[in-house]
């Protein structure tokens, strides 16, 4: 019944405001009509058991996760809303999300100077450190707020921002309110002739949750705020940017409840020109995992975003093992370098040759005991004593890779890559007993053009490692007919697996059809068990079999 | 009374969905420019010739080898119909500082714009990257294609020509 006012309010406006369906002819001078657009996603999938991968019995056979978004705008004023539906959600997202309902709903009214929106938003300030709010559909991440949003620009260059809500948390919202306030100075466009080249940003936001404390044992903070400082200069071919996030105390479930401050700073380099790109990026993270419910698990009601700086791999055995940042404390730098040789050049050929190279590395952070009888970390106590930038002895993760992609004629293009890293499995799942992952991956990845419609790509990728399950294998064929149509077929294979009646394949086969704005996608086979990345934001995937549906549509 | 509610929605957003023939603009949200400008898309135009608006990230492989392939052909699409392309990049803040270098080291003549909230992408109901519009020279968006395969761009660049010389797709 939630959502029920809600509804009937935008019901009531897509009644009240007549659109364009009947045509334009008729319709007084002036009128503008509204636009009705959205989109529309579906994922089902028919379970098998298969025991030997360690894929469960699902009594109800078929499960399904979908969503359709609707929103309506004419001029200044547009609504929308999203429903979506988990019967039951499929394995690996949180069961938590399960019914059907519109968990998202909104209105914004929004002129030149202003902009109001009531019901749900997505916002950030910054680069997110003390607050973000953001959905990935693909990893069942949604931290949508709840509530008011202001966008003011006052004078040209001017942003100010302040927010108010509660977060989702599935189907429902937290128990916790957040409330904001961010502003923002770019001076190339307040000052359009005194920086013609070079542009200066500065910004500032606060955030404030608050939830009532009834912990029988400890007096806990109600009111939680933290504060960002960015600043970001570009000029010509430079740019960079810092920001410095601090937290105040907020003992929660996430940092065994100590009583310390919270840190974190993020810095950015790079430097462009017209076929080259060099970065370099640098971070510390201390103490920050910030919720607006202090008991919270998971990825659930986080207020704030801390990117992981090491490069999003996509072929799947170089993305087998994906870090992911660590909140209670981390320290790392990352470089990146990416280079065209031209074309025409002897080394280059016709058409140029790309090459780029990634290196990231993070350690824990130094922590000593804050006096003699209390331990890091004690639940009750300010936990640890930490400093600026200074390194621990506990290597999280490294990773160095190459990639080198080449066209070499209309009918030929190839790709590949190297990579070498440690992960430490331990720390970056939260599990014990696996200690740190040392591998090398290679990957070839070959496009045959047959026709001009008509592609074969092929992609080779071999994952070598001693520790974990081994290594693995992976051969991928797909074929697409542009502009519509595509088949592919590729086998997982765990070759390097210790035991070996556990050196399973993983075979999978898909076919879809797109036009326009619409895709469908049918598949059968194995998935293996593993950890599913969007955007560098991670989930574990169960293993299953069985067959997969999906139908994805833009209007 | 709240399953009635839905049911009228679904009949309605149905009823609009499927009967909307004319014209759709591009939506009015905030986006940053690489030099960390802040625009508005209302305002993105190219003086009456068509542009190619293409959601991407740099973590998405079909985007890259998308705008690859049409960067192999970009300088003769821009002569003869003097389509400009944007590439709107969706990566977060984990990457946003990367697209910057990361275009320049691909050599690509794109104007970029940067979408780190989503705000662009929802506006215009982007599932996933890539996807691609085209809008006319009345800025409306007339086309619009998700995914890649080797040789879409030849889909793109016929509906391209047409729309440069003021041809209805229907």
């Amino acid at each position: 019944m939630k959502s029920g006012l809600p509804l009937t309010f935008l019901i009531l406006l897509l009644y009240l405001l007549p659109t364009n369906s009947y045509g334009q002819a008729g319709l007084p001078q002036g009128f503008i009509p509204g636009e009705v657009h959205g989109n529309f996603q579906t994922d089902l999938q028919y379970y098998n058991s298969d025991t030997a991968i360690g894929a469960p019995e699902v009594p109800e056979k078929l499960l399904m996760r979908g969503f359709a978004n609707v929103n309506y705008t004419r001029g200044k004023f547009s609504a929308g809303l999203r429903y979506e539906s988990y019967l039951v959600t499929l394995q690996g997202f949180d069961t938590r999300y399960d019914g059907n309902a519109i968990p998202y709903r909104y209105a914004t009214y929004q002129n030149e100077k202003l902009s109001v929106t009531v019901g749900s938003f997505y916002e950030q300030f910054g680069n997110g450190l003390i607050f973000r709010a953001y959905e990935e559909w693909g990893l069942g991440y949604d931290n949508a707020m709840d509530g008011i949003r202001l966008k003011y620009e006052p004078l040209k260059g001017i942003y100010l921002k302040g927010v108010i809500g509660k977060q989702r948390y599935f189907m429902g919202s937290g128990v916790g309110t957040v409330r904001g306030l961010d502003l923002e100075f770019s001076l190339a466009d307040m000052f359009d002739s005194l920086f013609s080249k070079t542009n200066i940003i500065i910004g500032g936001g606060m955030i404030s949750k608050y939830q009532s404390d009834q912990d029988p044992i400890y007096k806990l903070p109600e009111n939680v705020a933290a504060f960002a400082g960015r600043l970001n200069i570009i000029s010509g071919k430079f740019n960079i940017g810092a920001e410095y996030a601090y937290k105040i105390n907020d003992p929660s479930a996430a940092n065994n409840y100590i009583y310390k401050d919270g840190k974190s700073f993020l810095f950015t380099a790079s430097y462009s020109t017209k076929g080259l790109g060099i970065l370099l990026t640098a971070k510390q993270v201390d103490n920050m995992d910030f919720r607006s419910d202090r008991t919270a698990d998971g990825s659930s009601l986080n207020i704030n975003y801390i990117p992981a700086i090491s490069k999003v791999h996509t072929y799947s055995l170089a993305a087998y093992y994906p870090y992911a940042t660590q909140p209670n404390g981390e320290i790392g730098i990352q470089g990146d370098i990416i280079y065209k040789i031209k074309k025409g050049s002897a080394l280059g050929g016709k058409y140029g040759t790309s090459i780029s190279v990634n290196y990231s590395t993070v350690f824990s952070i130094m922590k000593s005991t804050i006096n003699d009888t209390t331990t890091i970390g004690e639940t009750g106590t300010l936990g640890y004593n930490s400093g600026f930038l200074e390194i621990g002895d506990t290597k999280y993760f490294e990773d160095l890779n190459i990639n080198i992609s080449r066209k070499f004629s209309k009918k030929f293009k190839a790709a590949i890559s190297f990579m070498y890293f440690e992960y430490n499995k331990d720390v970056v799942q939260g599990l014990s007993g696996y200690g740190t992952i040392y591998g090398n991956v290679a990957v070839a990845d070959l496009t045959f053009k047959l026709k001009p419609k008509n592609t074969i790509r092929v992609e080779l990728q071999n994952l070598y490692t001693e520790q974990d399950d081994g290594s693995w294998v992976m051969m991928l064929a797909e074929y697409t007919i542009a502009p519509h149509w595509f088949v592919a077929a590729f086998d997982e294979y765990n070759y390097g697996n210790d035991k070996s009646n556990k050196r399973f394949h993983y075979f999978t086969a898909q076919a879809g059809y797109k036009n326009k704005g619409n895709t469908f996608t049918l598949g059968y086979g194995r998935q293996r068990a593993g950890i599913f990345c969007v955007g560098g934001v991670c989930r574990n995937v169960p293993a299953s079999n069985g067959v997969t549906f999906a139908v994805t549509s833009s209007f | 009374m709240k399953r009635a509610g839905l049911i009228v929605l679904a009949v309605l957003v149905f009823g609009y969905g499927f009967s909307q023939s004319s014209v759709r603009k591009i939506p009015s949200v905030n986006v940053k420019t690489l030099d960390g400008r802040t625009v508005n898309t209302s305002g993105i135009s190219n003086e009456g010739k068509p542009i190619i608006i293409s959601f991407w990230a740099t973590w998405c492989k079909p985007c890259i080898r998308e705008l690859d392939a049409i960067a192999d052909v970009y300088e003769d699409w821009v002569e003869e119909t003097g389509v400009q392309l944007i590439a709107v990049s969706i990566d977060d803040t984990r990457n946003t500082a990367k697209v910057s270098p990361f275009i320049n080291g691909k050599g690509w003549e794109y104007k970029t714009l940067l979408d780190p909230n989503g705000d662009f992408k929802r506006a215009l109901g982007v599932n996933m990257v890539p996807h691609t519009f085209l809008v006319n020279g009345k800025k409306e968006i007339v086309w619009q294609h998700t995914t890649y395969a080797d040789g879409d761009e030849d889909e793109l660049y016929e509906v391209l020509v047409k729309v440069a010389e003021g041809k209805s797709l229907k």
